[in-house]
């Protein structure tokens, strides 16, 4: 086995266990931050700052009864979790923690990663109508309608980013962020894509599949012990995967002064999941129309006119 | 959009308010002096028993988790022979207290009473005694009412006449 293969082996399972353990992490992080905007102290008592809590919650899940209803469909439901916890993971494998430093860097990772959200809209649809429960159908039928519309505008506002880099690659767009963040001359495009990827992972204030006030909890109502840990630790890895793009796309990634690249990068990310925490605690649900209408009617015009204005700039200063 | 972004901000603000969260085993909450908490059987001033056994305070209880006997003794005074509270039944409402003739019975502050076994919570009267007369100091019982017992005959208590012959006061 020569060096490179080993620094292969070494990054994947680094990234990975990075993953797993920020998925578990952001469970800490948002009951933490949560409190904090709600005058609470949140789990604080096992273990330093209440990480404990982490590895109790793990533990406790681990050790749930895994059952599944006798009127479900059985081999779908149990691949539906399993769809959203790969995709989610695969997503990672080309996102550019460092200079070199990524799982593999392919020339079409823009594509690849929306790909596969599109692929994790299975597991939502799937995961409704393989539980045979209404609450979970409507559940996994409102996941789909929604991920779909939001995908169509996720895109296209990250066409303007491709456009200015001149390349779907990730570590290229990072590389062409050296001197200005992309946020700048595509501020428009990050509102379009952070608001989208709040939908995808579908979290508050869009997180009508789940609105458990309404649906009991949606598609996964059905699910229970480490199934249900599993659309868990999906939907975290999803946060991290938004947040992580966005850091990539619109934040320059890894660039930063002083500290070293990874950091800059695992910071950054950090971030947008406080942000992710912070629309959580201070945003109402929205109403379903309302919904797809912000979806069709606003974001997609929007995202179409920045991609336009931006083209037509690049145009013209060629 | 504005409006949204406005209130995110109020909520990040918070961020650095004070905390409403009172972490328990290491703070104490404040409690005012009436909280009902754990019940006591108060003394007198004198040091003896308040409570005269008249069961009004099991009567008012409405999970009947009060248990008590009556009993006299050589001076005429009525006394619980024993007296038992059911603690894993008692709702704390205070209604014993309201009932109680003789401010023997009294909640206190304290709810820290926790066991782990059920018939721990079974409080004997030893354990309800508390020596002190909580919150009705100088009351005394027999020193205000009516009843003769041995060393207060009729109409030494206070702010009471000796008992008059009728028969006196005959035209």
């Amino acid at each position: 086995m020569d060096f490179e293969t080993l620094r292969r082996l070494l990054v994947i399972a680094g990234v990975l266990g990075w993953l797993v353990l920020t998925a578990s992490l952001n469970i800490w992080i948002e009951r933490r931050l949560l409190a904090l905007w709600q005058d609470r102290y949140g789990p604080n008592r096992v273990g330093p700052f209440g990480l404990g809590h982490v590895l109790a919650d793990v533990i406790k899940i681990s050790f749930k009864e895994d059952w599944i209803p006798p009127f479900a469909d059985k081999a779908v439901f149990v691949l539906a979790p399993a769809i959203i916890m790969t995709t989610a993971l695969m997503s990672f494998a080309v996102v550019p923690f460092a200079p070199g430093i990524s799982v593999i860097d392919l020339d079409v990772a823009i594509l690849f990663i929306l790909a596969l959200s599109s692929i994790g809209v299975y597991s939502v649809a799937l995961a409704g109508w393989s539980s045979n429960n209404k609450y979970a159908l409507l559940g996994g039928l409102r996941a789909s309608a929604q991920m779909l519309a939001y995908e169509v505008f996720m895109g296209l506002s990250l066409m303007g980013v491709v456009a200015l880099a001149g390349s779907f690659s990730l570590h290229d767009i990072v590389a062409a962020q050296e001197d200005m963040w992309f946020v700048v001359p595509q501020a428009l495009g990050f509102v379009v894509f952070f608001i989208a990827g709040v939908a995808e992972t579908h979290r508050l204030p869009f997180d009508l599949p789940e609105a458990e006030s309404e649906l009991v909890a949606g598609f996964h109502s059905e699910y229970s012990g480490m199934k249900f840990g599993m659309f868990f630790v999906g939907e975290y890895i999803g946060i991290t995967l938004i947040s992580a793009l966005t850091a990539t796309l619109f934040f320059g990634g890894w660039h930063g002064p002083l500290l070293p690249p990874v950091v800059w990068f695992v910071l950054k990310t950090f971030f947008f999941i406080s942000v992710f925490v912070l629309l959580r605690a201070s945003l109402p649900r929205l109403r379903y129309d309302q919904l797809m209408a912000f979806g069709w009617k606003i974001m997609l015009p929007l995202s179409v006119a920045n991609l336009l204005v931006t083209g037509a700039i690049i145009l013209a200063r060629n | 959009m504005f409006s949204n972004l406005r209130s995110m901000w109020i909520v990040f603000r918070h961020a650095f308010a004070k905390r409403v969260t009172v972490q328990y085993p290491e703070e104490k909450p404040v409690l005012a002096p009436r909280w009902r908490g754990r019940i006591v059987l108060t003394l007198d001033p004198d040091g003896q028993e308040r409570c005269v056994a008249c069961n009004l305070c099991s009567v008012a209880c409405p999970v009947s988790c009060i248990a008590l006997q009556a009993t006299e003794d050589e001076s005429g005074r009525r006394y619980p022979e024993f007296f038992r509270i059911n603690f894993s039944r008692c709702i704390f409402c205070g209604y014993c207290e309201e009932a109680c003739p003789t401010y023997a019975i009294q909640l206190t502050p304290d709810f820290e009473m926790s066991e782990y076994k059920r018939q721990n919570l079974v409080y004997e009267k030893e354990d309800l005694m508390v020596d002190g007369q909580g919150k009705y100091p100088g009351y005394n019982f027999y020193r205000v009412a009516g009843l003769a017992i041995a060393g207060k005959g009729k109409g030494d208590a206070e702010n009471e006449a000796p008992p008059v012959d009728v028969r006196s006061l005959l035209p």
